[in-house]
């Protein structure tokens, strides 16, 4: 009897020790169920916007990729610089991975032209493929920012005329929302590569990096 | 013999408590700090180092000693001309900060000036005052 509980509790000791559970990204958002009673989980919607290049980027672009996303406008005199300073630290680490994209939508339509937005990866030395700064159509873009949870909103009591968050969101092949971070946060931003390194195993499990 | 060791010992404990203090202070400029932080540190970056070839860098900045005269009305009118620091050239409008007194413009240029590896003349309020008085 004695022995047989230490062994058990031995083999639960072993068993804490073995391999763990690998942790998951949840999906973020509302769900519905369909009728045969199973789970359907919301999408990031269809869109087309324009990049720094006149490319049209839609969600083809992303096909087979995953992406991160964020708002912003070039004369922001608040929170944009740090939030492309991290954006800076995210590409460096993945502009070589052909898995990954970046998106940013500018808020500002009215400013932000393809030229100014061409001049603008110019002087962040980005590329347009890896890295797609885009404008459209005003209430398309705003309406976008809610289907990736992200915050847009024309406010002329904001300086600069606009407020939004500063988030970073992930988003998988699938088109669902998988995480996000403050991207004002540099250690929020360390934490959200290790995110974007878990959906990247979950993704592409032979690890088929171009 | 007790007596004459007491004042030697009170002012030994009082320079390493003035030093101690002084050794966990990074800056001096505690209040400059504080203005940098709400009012440039958005583009500037909490260590100065600005943002590629949009926002230029304020860590040794070779900007500083030159303009020494013109930083006060940069701050509170903005900048629109072409500017090159350390070599780069930076064309982007920076906007003015108009609600920064002149005290508070001194605090933060006198931060900037002694962080991030910066060793500028420290500024006097009076002389912040006349040269915010003289701006283009």
């Amino acid at each position: 009897m004695k022995h047989s509980l230490v062994l058990l509790f031995a083999v639960a000791l072993f068993a804490s020790c073995g391999p763990q559970s690998k942790r998951s990204l949840p999906i973020l958002g509302e769900r519905d169920l369909s009728p045969s009673g199973d789970t359907i989980y919301r999408s990031v919607p269809d869109f087309s916007f324009v990049d720094q290049d006149s490319q049209a980027v839609t969600n083809a672009t992303f096909a087979g990729k995953i992406y991160m996303v964020d708002f912003f406008f070039i004369h922001c005199p608040t929170i944009c610089p740090k939030v492309k300073k991290n954006g800076l630290r995210l590409y460096e680490k993945y502009k070589n991975d052909d898995r990954v994209l970046m998106l940013s939508h500018s808020i500002d339509t009215k400013n932000d032209t393809v030229a100014a937005l061409k001049r603008h990866a110019e002087k962040l030395d980005i590329d347009a493929k890896k890295w797609h700064l885009v404008t459209g159509d005003h209430d398309a873009i705003y309406g976008i920012a809610d289907d990736y949870f992200s915050v847009a909103v024309v406010d002329k009591n904001v300086p600069g005329g606009f407020d939004h968050s500063g988030r970073i969101i992930l988003v998988d092949k699938n088109r669902h929302v998988r995480a996000f971070c403050d991207g004002t946060n540099a250690e929020d931003v360390d934490r959200f590569m290790k995110d974007v390194d878990l959906l990247l195993e979950e993704q592409f499990p032979g690890g088929d990096k171009k | 013999m007790k007596k004459k060791t007491i004042l030697p010992t009170t002012l030994l404990l009082f320079t390493a408590f003035c030093l101690q203090i002084f050794a966990c202070q990074p800056n001096v400029y505690q209040g400059g700090e504080r203005i940098y932080t709400k009012y440039c540190a958005n583009c500037h970056m909490d260590n100065g180092e600005g943002l590629s070839a949009l926002i230029p860098t304020l860590a040794k900045s070779d900007f500083l000693a030159p303009n020494r005269d013109k930083l006060p009305c940069i701050i509170l009118h903005g900048i629109k001309d072409t500017i090159v620091v350390n070599g780069k050239t930076y064309a982007e409008e920076m906007p003015a900060m108009p609600t920064l007194s002149d005290i508070q413009i001194t605090n933060v240029l006198n931060f900037i000036n002694s962080s991030w590896g910066n060793q500028q003349e420290p500024y006097k309020l009076e002389e912040v005052r006349a040269l915010l008085e003289r701006c283009p």
